[in-house]
């Protein structure tokens, strides 16, 4: 079996006690980590709550990323790349696009809100964009509260943990 | 002399019966089959009940074919009774291996599948709203029926699963060919997939006419178009599971000019299929813009009955 998740296994899940959303993001290197790296040396401040994993092109993540990242306890997937025209490898952030726009609808039918998903272009002179964009996604996701809970009480359905559910007898 | 020859036992669960029917399928291959082991439970040709299973030492069945995925307590209980008895469980068809069609049950609660199937389709009068109980009686003795759980589980989401053997149904090759793996000294690694790893599009009959770039206005179904009975079936515009679909079957329906519904599950190295599947086809479509790739993609109307059509229960979305 192949471990997509192994880079996402630090990712605990959420306990109900936890409020702080957990945000897995996925920056391509030449321009989104740059900004992030921008609003570092920078100094500005934003919220704390995303966990960053640097890929070459946002056209290298594979949607099971973003799925691996909900099932190990994410409360939302953001993926930032280069504005359109500027991808380092010419078609990646298109073919990223893409791919987000069929996955976001996959993501709504199973249950996972929109705003638990997304996708920014963000160059590397744009570190302030970093900063507003993550307080944004976080205040967002916090209004949703956390996604496993929702999954467990809203999509039992969904959920490997078999919850019992009283039958209705004659 | 029988008594040395390796029992066999098939068992199905959440399924449709295909698979019973594929094993009857190997037509007189079967007679090689019956030849070389005993089958010690059938219950769709042999009547032998669940105590005389339960009355077999553990272990004493050499390999356990189970077909279907689990909905209820009955089919939980016979998947433990018979991983027990048997050396090696093989889960066998697509909704053993991943969940299957059942396996779509999923995206609708316990209770609105009830409340469809027992109070709101057009043939149903229940004006009671009696809905089946585990137990019921009215003095005249009481009768017990299995639960129905709140989910579809694939079968290694409830007991331990030793091969799997994949198809809706399998193909009577791959069912001989997996028998006589296991029948043969050498056993694969635990827990593979007994086809090749590849993905489908490596053995189709119409892979050099797949162009090297594929760019797409527009999805098709299969009744919209005359189907080119030899070009490349994404190229002309359809949805085939090819690209991220396991190899084995040798593409029998694309040889019946229909696409790949995605039966065999993912290959090698793939986690997710369906995933795999929607990356695979929207990198296909022609367009840069947000709008116009929305356009496009609307001519996919399902998405998840799609891609996850076999394999939604044992998918990351079941996290």
């Amino acid at each position: 079996m192949p471990d997509v998740n192994s880079n996402l296994s630090q990712v605990a899940p959420l306990g109900a006690e936890e409020l702080e959303p957990k945000i897995v993001a996925f920056f391509c290197t030449w321009c989104t980590y740059m900004a992030a790296d921008l609003a570092g040396t920078s100094r500005m401040k934003y919220a704390p709550n995303a966990r960053v994993i640097r890929v070459m092109c946002s056209g290298r993540i594979d949607p099971q990323f973003v799925l691996a990242a909900f099932a190990n306890g994410a409360d939302g997937v953001l993926i930032g790349g280069c504005h359109p025209g500027d991808c380092h490898y010419q078609e990646g952030n298109y073919n990223c696009l893409r791919r987000a726009r069929l996955l976001k609808r996959v993501l709504e039918e199973v249950g996972i809100e929109a705003d638990r998903f997304r996708l920014e272009w963000i160059s590397a002179a744009e570190g302030d964009r970093v900063r507003v964009v993550i307080n944004d996604m976080v205040e967002k996701l916090k209004a949703l509260g956390p996604l496993r809970m929702k999954r467990e009480t809203m999509l039992r359905g969904l959920h490997p943990q078999e919850h019992p559910v009283q039958e209705v007898c004659v | 002399m029988t008594q040395t020859k390796p029992k066999i036992a098939f068992y199905w669960c959440a399924s449709c019966g295909g698979c019973e029917e594929a094993v009857v399928d190997l037509a007189e291959e079967i007679l090689d089959v019956v030849a070389a082991v005993d089958i010690v439970f059938w219950p769709v040709a042999l009547d032998f009940k669940r105590r005389d299973v339960e009355q077999m030492a553990d272990g004493s069945i050499l390999a356990t074919f189970l077909n279907g995925a689990i909905r209820t307590s009955e089919q939980e209980e016979m998947a433990n009774l018979l991983r027990r008895k048997s050396k090696l469980l093989v889960a066998f068809g697509s909704c053993s291996h991943l969940g299957g069609i059942p396996g779509l049950a999923n995206l609708f609660t316990r209770e609105s599948i009830l409340e469809t199937v027992y109070f709101e389709t057009p043939t149903t009068q229940n004006p009671n709203r009696v809905l089946p109980g585990t137990q019921s009686g009215n003095g005249n003795g009481e009768l017990t029926l299995p639960s129905f759980s709140s989910r579809v589980r694939a079968l290694d989401q409830v007991v331990e699963v030793d091969y799997y053997v994949p198809g809706c149904p399998p193909l009577p090759k791959i069912i001989t060919r997996a028998v006589a793996t296991l029948l043969g000294g050498h056993l694969p690694d635990k827990g593979s997939v007994l086809t090749p790893e590849e993905a489908l599009c490596t053995e189709c009959p119409r892979k050099d006419s797949k162009p090297e770039k594929i760019a797409l206005k527009s999805f098709k179904r299969p009744q919209e178009i005359l189907i080119d009975e030899t070009q490349c079936l994404l190229a002309q515009g359809l949805l085939c599971m090819g690209p991220a679909t396991r190899a084995g079957c040798e593409a029998p329906c694309i040889q019946g000019n229909m696409p790949c519904t995605g039966c065999c599950g993912a290959p090698g190295r793939v986690r997710d299929q369906g995933a795999k599947a929607l990356s695979a086809i929207a990198s296909l479509v022609d367009s840069r813009d947000e709008q116009e790739i929305d356009a496009v993609l609307a001519s996919i109307p399902d998405p998840v009955g799609t891609f996850y059509r076999y394999s939604l229960p044992g998918s990351l979305l079941a996290h």
